[in-house]
């Protein structure tokens, strides 16, 4: 009789227009607790890796900025960290100062629009606001200096394809400096949130055992108290002769990726600083002829973690074998790690804390095969911010204050 | 773990390796037969102990490859284990899934698109593939036509 019983399915995913990957989760429910989790990815497969074998070695960094709207500043970096390391190619000075201000801008906007979303998922919709408000100077600054708010297309074999003019470097200035008091106020309203506490802390823990285990990368390592970052281990670009902290925080949980990544955008924000005052005058790019046959290995500190490219060559014009790993992709399985034993209505912000794709909650629907009930996203997404309000209730904190940032 | 340390370390698996090359500084590629490869991922994961990155399928000319990438932090050293396939036919190599989880998604891919069989695999449904995907139709296989006949109208 026992077997009869259909375990409740929840079903999260596959679409929606945000995400870079579409993702599917299974999630068997036991009353509101998770027992199990099964994910299903590559609904949008788009063979990159087979075209990059028939492009032009210049022309890759055009397809690869295209794996990802957010990362597409660390994938074009990582393949021309592969393909100079093959061709033992250093590119000048300048534009490897170019590259850092170009990454580190883009893991501002990246963090800031996760704070956002994360705030969206449990019902500070003013996080939500202020975070992307911040957001935009950013994106300015970006398109100020490449031309595109994203999809920036403007790294290139042996260098930049654009320079930085200098009548912007005020400009970048002035934009950080406003952005910093911004940031560093929301961090400070984010880390004194008494329900933000409560509602974050012991939620969707990946412990550091399960984090090597997985293999995780970025944030999602760092707020597991592993202490990696390509750009301090394996110094690329300008990053060896700057100076700032590797943030970590041993507790694993949300709160701590969340405090991982708000203090990263302070440690970015000083990254581009001690960049912009030290770049150096000079050419931005060498001439490449020609790209001998080898194979080389390239890595990027992307928003989300450690971007790996593997490129061979034969000594033609393309590469013959071109592998990109995306952090998301060792990121997302320890969500079998940090969602079994949570309870449904934290299960949207322990996905969303990795940062894979938050959207992938979109399609959220629970199915009850007992009664026949369906919830969709919105319904889980009530869940989640019903249990902050709860919670809100029980410690009789105040509503968020915002109205000073 | 520095620089020193990892070049002896690595020398006490030399009986299991054709042989170590140096590409660059900080990339090390470990040359194996295929039947080994578990116990040399093993004693990189568990030993020494180095972190997983990724696995690289390649349809070489004459054998498949298969590259386990595994990182050392504390140098920034890319240490790469680069096992051959000498069999075209039934290419298969011992899964290290069961060793770390981690390459449960990468394993299961690199069966999708080159057709490498996996032994010991917990897991082993298609990932990349579409549902009405041929079966024995292999997209990264040199061979493999642009436009196969599955996916013609």
């Amino acid at each position: 009789m026992k077997q009869n019983v259909k375990k409740p399915i929840l079903a999260v995913g596959p679409f929606h227009p945000l995400q870079e990957e579409m993702e599917f989760f299974q999630l068997t429910v036991d009353g509101e607790i998770v027992t199990d989790i099964d994910v299903r990815i590559s609904y949008n497969h788009r063979g990159i890796e087979k075209i990059s074998e028939s492009l032009q070695f210049d022309q890759v960094p055009y397809l690869v900025s295209r794996v990802c709207g957010i990362c597409s500043a660390s994938h074009p970096l990582a393949y021309i960290n592969a393909v100079e390391e093959l061709a033992g190619i250093t590119a000048p000075e300048r534009a490897q100062y170019i590259r850092v201000i170009i990454n580190e801008l883009e893991r501002i906007h990246s963090h800031l629009l996760w704070v956002g979303l994360a705030g969206h998922f449990i019902g500070y919709d003013t996080v939500f606001m202020w975070a992307w408000k911040y957001r935009e100077p950013v994106l300015d600054l970006l398109e100020a200096i490449t031309g595109n708010r994203n999809n920036y297309g403007n790294v290139r074999v042996g260098g930049c394809r654009e320079d930085i003019p200098d009548e912007i470097i005020p400009k970048i200035l002035k934009d950080i400096d406003t952005l910093e008091k911004k940031t560093e106020m929301l961090t400070k309203a984010v880390l004194d949130d008494p329900v933000l506490h409560v509602r974050l802390k012991g939620v969707g823990t990946l412990s550091k055992e399960d984090a090597v285990r997985y293999a995780v990368t970025g944030p999602t390592a760092r707020g597991s108290d592993i202490a990696i970052d390509t750009r301090r281990d394996d110094p690329y670009a300008a990053y060896g002769d700057l100076d700032w902290n590797v943030i970590t925080r041993p507790e694993g949980d949300v709160f701590a990726k969340a405090v991982v990544r708000l203090l990263e955008v302070l440690e970015a924000i000083k990254i581009i600083r001690q960049a912009v005052k030290k770049i150096p005058k000079g050419p931005i790019a060498l001439e490449v002829k020609e790209i001998p046959p080898g194979e080389g290995c390239g890595r990027a500190e992307a928003p989300r973690g450690e971007t790996f490219h593997y490129v061979r060559s034969d000594g033609g014009n393309r590469p013959i074998r071109h592998k990109i790993r995306a952090p998301s992709y060792v990121n997302v399985p320890s969500f079998r790690a940090s969602c079994i034993g949570e309870h449904i209505a934290d299960v949207t912000i322990t996905l969303a804390a990795v940062d894979p794709c938050y959207s992938c909650t979109e399609r959220l629907a629970v199915v009850d095969s007992h009664h026949n009930i369906v919830h969709d996203y919105e319904a889980l997404l009530q869940m989640s911010r019903d249990r902050t309000a709860r919670i809100k209730k029980e410690i009789g904190a105040p509503e968020l204050k915002m109205e000073d940032l | 773990m520095n620089q020193e340390e990892l070049n002896n370390r690595l020398l006490e698996i030399k009986d299991k390796l054709i042989d170590i090359e140096h590409t660059t500084n900080n990339r090390i590629f470990l040359l194996c037969e295929a039947q080994n490869n578990y116990s040399v991922c093993k004693f990189l994961f568990e030993e020494l102990p180095l972190r997983f990155v990724i696995v690289t399928g390649i349809d070489s000319d004459d054998c498949f490859e298969v590259l386990y990438h595994f990182s050392n932090d504390e140098t920034g050293h890319v240490v790469t284990v680069k096992t051959f396939i000498r069999d075209r036919e039934n290419p298969s190599i011992e899964s290290i899934t069961p060793l770390i989880p981690g390459a449960e998604w990468i394993e299961r891919e690199i069966h999708d698109i080159l057709g490498i069989e996996f032994k010991n695999h917990p897991n082993m449904r298609r990932l990349i593939l579409s549902d009405d995907w041929p079966e024995g139709v292999y997209p990264l296989r040199k061979a493999c036509p642009e436009r196969s006949e599955g996916t013609k109208k």
